[in-house]
């Protein structure tokens, strides 16, 4: 085990980072597209709101690694049978649209329920003097929403942090293919993959304990 | 009351929720600076027509003019009609992410009535008549209920509104409270203030309004004086209802 720390920390280290880079990219994508959504969700436009559903099923419905397959390979050759032969996803472009997409769908149930949560009053009390629905949406009901969301986002985060690991199968250089490599090299499955894992565990132990702090701060601030 | 001014007319209201038809044929003019209490049994349709009045319900049929503006057509700037139409619920609803003056000042400076040092004056003026003042930096949930609707009225005058509608304004509020509210409205309607008022204070009623409202079913039982309908009512309902309430 301090062997394979000796000659592959710094690689580990590095895979590590485009594990995070890859969630916190995919994560400020997963936010735009999550309340995009989760608008279209709790208006009253029936349009929008069956666009919205059909988009959060039909993103839970398909396996992460199934979704990431068809951006990665599908998409691209989709693109040339229509004539754009040089349009190429890096790794790290179609993991991203991937995971963003995946994690999208879920904030956006998350946003949802978190609007959804606050008291219909205060809508109308908002509308009443004159302001706007989408004025009302921003000043009264998402300030409150988001206190309410923010543990299940943070949950969220861990959960997509865990699922970049999936990413490994269309060759991402991220901490799970780090250590396919490092296992190939060293034939050492045991204390290569205890080391990983335990790189993941450090990280996300220390954001669910970031976690719970946010939310007795929000608690206390209520 | 003829020679003043119609501010609200409202011909031939319908309000349907699905297949309940909730309120059944409701015409009614409203003027300048007259106070209206409406009461009547739960389920009436009181609360609702009070909403429709600033279109929280859309009316199912009928016309509603406010100020000369049809707020029942759909091409009316209803935000714009709003800012004249304040509005005090129930459960007060004050934003509670916000202070007591926040709460205040929100409307104005963001529909560009006023510049954000307006607004404060205004809004630390507003608490000084509803005796607020010395709670303006405070959140709503340190307040008491009484606390919380002189603060939510008050934020409903912020937009300087000429009608004002109160939705079973001390419904939710403890017994000993009731009276500091009711002061508050009567002092605004000293003031001139157009006033809808949905309340089982039958007292208040008596007190302060111009013309009393008797709705049940849907419809509009009975009106007139306080005189002419809680002394001497002449409808079986209203005298069932008044039987049972005083």
């Amino acid at each position: 085990m301090i062997a394979i720390l000796q000659s592959y920390s710094s690689m580990l280290l590095g895979a590590l980072g485009k594990t995070l880079l890859l969630t916190l990219l995919s994560l400020l994508f997963a936010m735009i597209i999550g309340m995009i959504f989760a608008l279209m969700n709790v208006g009253r436009n029936r349009v929008l709101n069956c666009i919205g559903t059909i988009y959060v099923d039909a993103v839970r419905g398909v396996p992460l690694i199934v979704l990431a397959y068809f951006i990665y390979f599908g998409v691209p050759s989709g693109m040339k049978m229509m004539g754009a032969t040089d349009f190429r996803l890096s790794a790290l472009q179609a993991g991203t649209i991937a995971l963003a997409m995946n994690c999208g769908a879920y904030m956006a149930e998350i946003i949802r329920a978190g609007i959804q949560s606050v008291d219909k009053g205060q809508m109308e009390a908002s509308r009443s003097l004159g302001l706007s629905y989408a004025k009302s949406m921003r000043l009264v009901i998402l300030p409150q929403a988001i206190r309410t969301m923010v543990p299940s986002i943070i949950n969220q985060f861990i959960i997509t942090l865990k699922d970049t690991s999936i990413l490994s199968v269309i060759g991402f250089p991220e901490l799970t293919n780090m250590g396919k490599t490092i296992a190939g090299n060293t034939f050492k499955s045991l204390q290569t993959w205890a080391i990983v894992g335990i790189m993941y565990m450090i990280v996300i132990v220390a954001l669910s304990k970031l976690a719970k702090r946010i939310e007795r701060r929000i608690d206390r601030g209520r | 009351m003829a020679d003043k001014t119609v501010k609200v007319h409202v011909s031939n209201l319908k309000k349907s929720f699905g297949k309940l038809e909730v309120l059944k044929d409701i015409s009614m003019d409203i003027h300048e600076g007259e106070v209206v209490v409406l009461l009547g049994p739960s389920g009436s349709g009181k609360s609702t027509f009070l909403r429709c009045l600033n279109q929280l319900e859309i009316a199912t049929e009928g016309e509603i003019i406010v100020d000369g503006n049809n707020i029942t057509d759909k091409h009316t700037d209803i935000n714009k009609v709003r800012e004249n139409i304040g509005m005090v619920f129930q459960h007060f609803n004050l934003f509670p992410h916000k202070t007591v003056l926040e709460n205040i000042m929100l409307a104005p400076v963001e529909l560009k009535k006023m510049t954000k040092e307006q607004a404060k004056e205004k809004g630390l003026q507003l608490l000084k008549r509803v005796g607020m003042f010395d709670k303006a930096d405070v959140y709503p949930n340190m307040l008491s209920g009484g606390q919380k609707q002189r603060v939510a009225i008050a934020r409903a005058l912020a937009m300087s509104p000429d009608i004002m509608l109160f939705d079973e304004p001390t419904s939710a509020l403890d017994p000993e409270m009731v009276g500091e509210v009711l002061n508050v409205m009567k002092e605004l309607a000293a003031d001139g203030m157009t006033m809808v008022i949905v309340t089982h204070e039958i007292g208040f009623a008596r007190e302060v309004a111009d013309r009393v409202v008797f709705m049940d079913g849907g419809y509009i039982v009975e009106q007139g004086t306080p005189e002419e309908v809680i002394r001497n009512p002449k409808e079986a309902r209203t005298i069932d209802f008044l039987n049972k309430v005083l």
